[in-house]
C-alpha cells in the first residue's frame, strides 16, 4: 500500500519527459483547468456559428427595410476593432505581468484592458441606438433580428467579461497573486482572447460582407 | 511544496523553455493591424475584382484568426498541449458543419420551393 503510495507521488512530482504521457501521472492543476476552459470557449464558439448560420441564412430578408450597406458605417466598426485588438493586447501583457508577480504593471494593463473593452462597448450601444432611434430596430426585418441577436450577443459577452474582469481587480487586492486567482485571471484572458476571435468574423460576415 | 504551488500558477502547455514574452503580442498585434486594415481596405477599394471580394475577405479573416491562435491564444502542437489542439480541431470540425450546412440546406429549400406567384396560379 504504502509502496505503491510512494511510486505514484515520485511520479507525478518528478514529471520526467522521457516517460510516454499514460504513465507521468496526473496532469498539473493548471494544465486540467485550462483545458476544461477551453472546451467551454469552443462550445462557446459554437453558440457563435449557430447565429453565425442564422445570420448567413437571413441576411437577404430585409423585408423592404434597409439592408446592411446602407445602414453600417465601416470607420466606426474599424475603431471598435481597433479597440479589441488593443484590449487583447494589453490583456495579454496584463498576464505576463501577473506570472512576473508585478503587482502595480498586472493592475496598469488589466484596468487598460478594462477600459478599451469599455470604449467597444460604447461605441456598439451608440450603434444600436442610433439603429434603433432612426426606426431600424430588431423588429424590422429578419436580417436586422439576425444581426441584433449576433452582434448583441458578442456585446453581452464582452460586458460580462468586463464585470469578471473587475471582479479579478478585487481578488488581485484583496487576496494577492494567489495560485487560484491567477489561474482565473488565466482564464480570463483566454476568455478576452477568444471574444476577440469572434470579432474578426463578426466584422468579416456582418459589416465588411454586406449585402450592397 | 513550494515547487508545486509554482507549477500550479502556470499557463497550461507552458513551461520554463516556451514562456511567452511581450514579444509574441507586438507581433501578433502588427500581424492583425496588417490584417484588418487590408480587409478593411478591400472591402472599400475599387481595385479588387467584385465577385473575388468575398473570397479574398474570409482569406484574409481565416488568417487573422490563425494569428490570434498562435500569438495571443499560444495554442500549438506541443504535445503537451494535444488534447488542447485536438478539441480545436473538432470545434472547427462542428462550426463548419453547422454554417456550412445550414447555408447549403437553407438555400436548396429556397431553391425548390414554390414561389408565392406560382402558388397563386396553381390555386385558380
Amino acid at each position: 500500500m504504502s509502496q505503491s503510495h510512494l511510486t505514484l507521488v515520485h511520479n507525478s512530482d518528478a514529471a520526467p519527459h522521457d516517460l510516454p504521457l499514460s504513465e507521468r501521472g496526473p496532469a498539473p492543476v493548471s494544465n486540467v483547468v485550462g483545458y476544461g476552459f477551453w472546451l467551454f470557449l469552443l462550445s462557446d464558439i459554437i453558440i457563435f456559428a449557430a447565429l453565425f448560420a442564422a445570420y448567413a441564412v437571413l441576411s437577404g430578408s430585409t423585408a423592404d427595410g434597409p439592408g446592411g450597406a446602407q445602414i453600417f458605417d465601416k470607420d466606426h466598426v474599424f475603431l471598435e476593432t481597433l479597440f479589441l485588438l488593443a484590449s487583447s493586447v494589453t490583456c495579454g501583457f496584463g498576464g505576463l505581468a501577473v506570472q512576473r508577480n508585478d503587482l502595480r504593471p498586472s493592475i496598469f494593463w488589466l484596468v487598460a484592458t478594462f477600459f478599451l473593452g469599455a470604449c467597444f462597448l460604447v461605441l456598439e450601444v451608440s450603434e444600436f441606438a442610433s439603429l434603433v432611434t432612426s426606426g431600424d430596430g430588431p423588429t424590422k426585418s429578419a436580417f436586422l433580428s439576425a444581426f441584433f441577436i449576433l452582434v448583441g450577443t458578442h456585446g453581452l459577452h464582452v460586458s460580462v467579461g468586463m464585470l469578471w474582469l473587475v471582479v479579478m481587480l478585487a481578488q488581485i487586492l484583496t487576496l494577492g497573486f494567489k495560485p487560484m486567482v491567477r489561474r482565473r485571471l488565466f482564464c480570463f484572458s483566454l476568455f478576452w482572447h477568444a471574444l476577440d476571435i469572434v470579432w474578426i468574423g463578426v466584422f468579416t460576415i456582418v459589416y465588411l460582407g454586406a449585402h450592397q | 511544496m513550494s515547487d508545486l504551488s509554482e507549477a500550479q500558477g502556470q499557463a497550461p502547455g507552458v513551461n520554463e523553455h516556451s514562456r511567452p514574452d511581450g514579444r509574441s503580442y507586438l507581433i501578433g498585434l502588427a500581424f492583425a493591424l496588417v490584417l484588418t486594415t487590408a480587409s478593411f481596405w478591400a472591402s472599400s477599394s475599387d481595385l479588387i475584382y467584385g465577385p473575388a471580394l468575398p473570397v479574398l475577405l474570409a482569406v484574409l479573416a481565416i488568417a487573422q484568426m490563425g494569428v490570434h491562435l498562435v500569438f495571443f491564444l499560444h495554442i500549438s502542437s506541443a504535445p503537451d498541449q494535444t488534447n488542447n489542439f485536438l478539441a480545436l480541431a473538432f470545434g472547427i470540425f462542428v462550426v463548419g458543419l453547422i454554417v456550412f450546412g445550414s447555408m447549403l440546406i437553407m438555400s436548396n429549400l429556397n431553391h425548390a420551393m414554390v414561389s408565392m406567384d406560382q402558388l397563386m396560379d396553381m390555386q385558380r
